[in-house]
């Protein structure tokens, strides 16, 4: 399951991300990566980007970027 | 001397530090990379210790322009030590970057800052242990308050002990790190920082190192020993780094920090999103936002101001100046110089400073409570679909101040093509040196509907901005790889200190203009307009005269034929509010913008005045906009190209709104 299939107000565990290294060196940076525990938090008013809750604070990002990481509950 | 760089992340507050110890005005915003340019400033009262703000950063490997050029300072440059300012209610995040900065082994203290907000948060931080975990010496601040100054200045002037930081990042990875430190140092380059350092950050896929190995011709080895170890062993490499830091930090943090379990009710942060990126509300809101600062800025509070320093400058002063210069027999040209020339020209921009000091003042207040951010998020799919990102917003809505500093802005964007995007757009944005034009012309000719008429203009400067971005996206620029990755910090009110000394910075520059280019340019003015080859002679047969019936006929279909027009325009190329004082100077018009009025209603009819309007805010900015967008593009294509696209735009949409008003009217 991708984190873009998400509702808003789930919290769940993120497992892996697939998207180029650049990107992926960013997210990761930020403090998303694999084991980390993330919360949905809201949508942008047409529904993209996200904005999620990670290690108390918030980030946001695209769909598009939310497609390419994979989460478990 | 001593050189200390400023690092730390976004929002850590970076700025309020720097200000704190150099007493420089410097900008402080809750944009993440506000600092976009590199800002030095001297440790207040000693001179001998020089503070070198950077934009913020995340990570020591850059991805975008104001990362590069942090990165690269820090890398290039050889400091004496770095002050890295840490939030400590985000101690994870922040802690991440003060690891590779620790790695690079420069003598590094940190100023654990937002101790106030870590404490509301209900976190305790054992400053001892962190201190002794991580090898360095820490100053506890609150850089708002100005809280630990001098505990921070007192650790500068002392030695900072280098440290000897190091973390283990498994069997692995260090004897793949030991492999291309051998690498480099049978190589013949020559580095200033450790060599654990840089096999690091090459790993991590760090482009400033990676430059530098191939320029020393080292690249190919290098990587070709960390492919051989990621192939076998079945990793990669920058992936295990970052893990192992984090894994690293969270087990530092479990020792070191207490959490108090403090109510989580909704924070305050939370409220307010709550509302302005709410489904329905959220982009309504921005735009009643922005109608509210333009209403504020001409209607309640910039006008009435305005037509205060005018009565001052157009009567009492001209008045005073004139009688001086009766006074001690001064000639009649002279009078005319000093009254029609200097007075009229230079007071007819400056009293358009209390609505340019109004507009900075809100435009500043929007983006340091970190609204602006949410702006981005709410309309980054729109913008998106424009080949734009939603942090393009924030360089056009700062443009509507000055679009110097919105062109600058752009370089907060990631991906080249939608920065390149985002500069070239920022023109059409109505920066506040237009206001004089429009608050003249629409004050003569739709004095009933000025706010609407002058937002109208605005909203037009967005549309064509709109329209460039889609046509660079359908023919320049058709595959992108745009990413969006924003953090969104907690709201804090602005410190109303700060506000007022940035206005008053940006307003001092404005100030400034009218009494050089524009003063300078008033001269200039007055001259060409009572002179000719025949020596002074009436203005209609001047040097300006000549000039303007040379290039009018470009402008007739416009319904703006006459030379007066046409000369103001090619003045105003140097500056927009140039366009006035041209006015001021050639009509004569005793020196208050009142008088003018009076004139430009023989000479314009409405429908031309605001084909006039609309060809002021499309056309080429200014020199300075000019110069901006050469040094950001660094390209003279792109520089031509914005100058060739304004210019026929506006051209091309007076005559439409000219001949098309014209069939109605
Ligand atoms: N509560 C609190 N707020 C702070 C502190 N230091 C800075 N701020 C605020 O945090 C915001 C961002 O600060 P700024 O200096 O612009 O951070 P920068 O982005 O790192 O340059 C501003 O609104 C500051 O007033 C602090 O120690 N405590």
């Amino acid at each position: 399951m991708t984190l873009a299939e998400c509702k808003v107000g789930e919290k769940v565990k993120i497992e892996s991300l697939h998207m180029n290294h650049n990107q992926q060196r960013r997210f990761m940076e930020m403090g998303i990566l694999p084991g980390t525990e993330i919360e949905i938090v809201r949508m942008a008013p047409l529904k993209d980007p996200i904005s999620v809750r990670v290690r108390g604070f918030q980030i946001s990002f695209r769909k598009k970027e939310a497609e390419q990481i994979t989460i478990s509950h | 001397m001593s050189t200390f760089a400023l690092a730390g992340n976004p929002n850590s507050g970076k700025t309020s530090l720097f200000n704190l110890l150099t007493g420089s005005r410097q900008r402080v915003g809750n944009w993440p990379g506000v600092t976009v340019e590199k800002v030095i400033g001297q440790l207040k009262g000693d001179m001998k210790y020089t503070i070198v703000d950077l934009p913020g950063l995340y990570s020591l490997a850059p991805i975008s322009i104001d990362e590069q050029i942090a990165s690269r300072y820090m890398i290039e440059e050889k400091l004496d030590g770095i002050i890295n300012i840490v939030d400590a209610s985000n101690l994870e995040r922040n802690l991440y970057f003060t690891i590779q900065l620790l790695e690079y082994g420069k003598p590094l203290f940190m100023a654990l800052n937002m101790m106030d907000v870590a404490k509301e948060k209900g976190l305790h931080i054992d400053l001892k242990q962190l201190e002794e975990r991580l090898g360095v010496k820490i100053s506890s601040t609150v850089a708002r308050k100005g809280i630990g100054k001098e505990d921070i200045i007192h650790k500068l002037k002392n030695e900072i002990p280098s440290n000897a930081f190091r973390i283990n990042y498994g069997e692995a990875m260090e004897s793949l790190i030991t492999e291309l430190e051998e690498i480099l140092e049978q190589s013949s380059m020559k580095v200033h920082y450790s060599s654990r350092w840089f096999a690091i950050q090459f790993l991590e896929g760090n482009l400033v190192i990676e430059e530098a190995a191939k320029q020393s011709g080292i690249y190919e080895a290098l990587n070709k020993v960390k492919e051989r170890v990621e192939k076998d062993q079945q990793l990669n490499a920058s992936q295990v780094i970052q893990n192992i830091r984090y894994q690293w930090i969270s087990s530092l943090l479990k020792e070191v920090v207490q959490r108090e379990q403090i109510e989580t009710a909704q924070t305050l942060t939370d409220k307010i999103d709550r509302i302005v990126t709410n489904k329905w509300l959220g982009i309504p809101i921005f735009l009643a936002v922005m109608y509210f600062i333009f209403q504020i800025t001409f209607t309640w509070i910039g006008n009435p101001l305005l037509d205060l320093v005018d009565g001052f400058i157009g009567g009492t002063l001209s008045g005073w100046v004139e009688a001086g210069l009766i006074v001690i027999n001064s000639p009649d040209w002279m009078i005319s110089l000093a009254v029609d020339g200097i007075v009229g020209g230079v007071g007819g921009v400056l009293v358009f400073v209390p609505n340019i000091l109004v507009l900075f003042l809100l435009l500043s207040f929007l983006e340091d409570t970190g609204y602006m951010t949410r702006v981005a998020f709410i309309m980054d799919k729109f913008m998106s679909k424009m080949g734009l990102n939603g942090k393009s917003i924030i360089p056009m809505v700062i443009g509507f101040g000055c679009n110097i500093p919105g062109i600058m802005g752009s370089r907060t964007i990631e991906d080249p093509n939608e920065r390149l995007t985002t500069i070239l757009m920022n023109p059409f944005m109505s920066c506040s040196a237009r206001m004089p034009v429009y608050a003249l012309f629409a004050g003569v000719f739709f004095a009933n509907n000025q706010g609407l008429i002058v937002f109208s203009l605005y909203f037009l400067g967005i549309v064509m901005a709109i329209l460039l971005a889609f046509i660079l996206k359908l023919t320049k620029f058709k595959q992108s790889e745009s990413v969006f990755i924003m953090e969104l910090p907690e709201y804090r009110l602005p410190v109303f200190k700060n506000l007022l000394l940035h206005t008053w910075d940006k307003g001092k520059g404005f100030i400034r203009k009218a009494g050089t280019i524009i003063f300078s340019m008033a001269v200039l003015i007055w001259f060409l307009s009572n002179f000719s080859f025949q020596g002074m002679v009436d203005i209609n047969h001047s040097f300006l005269a000549a000039l303007g019936s040379f290039i009018a006929p470009i402008f007739k279909p416009l319904g703006f034929g006459d030379w007066q027009a046409s000369v103001a325009l090619l003045t105003g190329f140097l500056a927009k509010e140039v366009v006035v004082s041209t006015m001021m100077v050639i009509y004569g018009t005793g020196e208050s913008v009142t008088g003018l009025s009076q004139m430009i209603q023989g000479s314009f009819s409405a429908l031309s005045a605001y084909a006039y309007m609309v060809f002021v805010l499309l056309y080429v900015p200014c020199l300075a906009t000019v110069a901006a967008i050469k040094k950001e593009t660094a390209s003279w294509k792109w520089t031509f190209f914005s100058i060739g696209y304004s210019i026929g735009i506006a051209w091309l949409m007076a005559f439409i709104i000219y001949q098309v008003g014209k069939l109605f009217i």
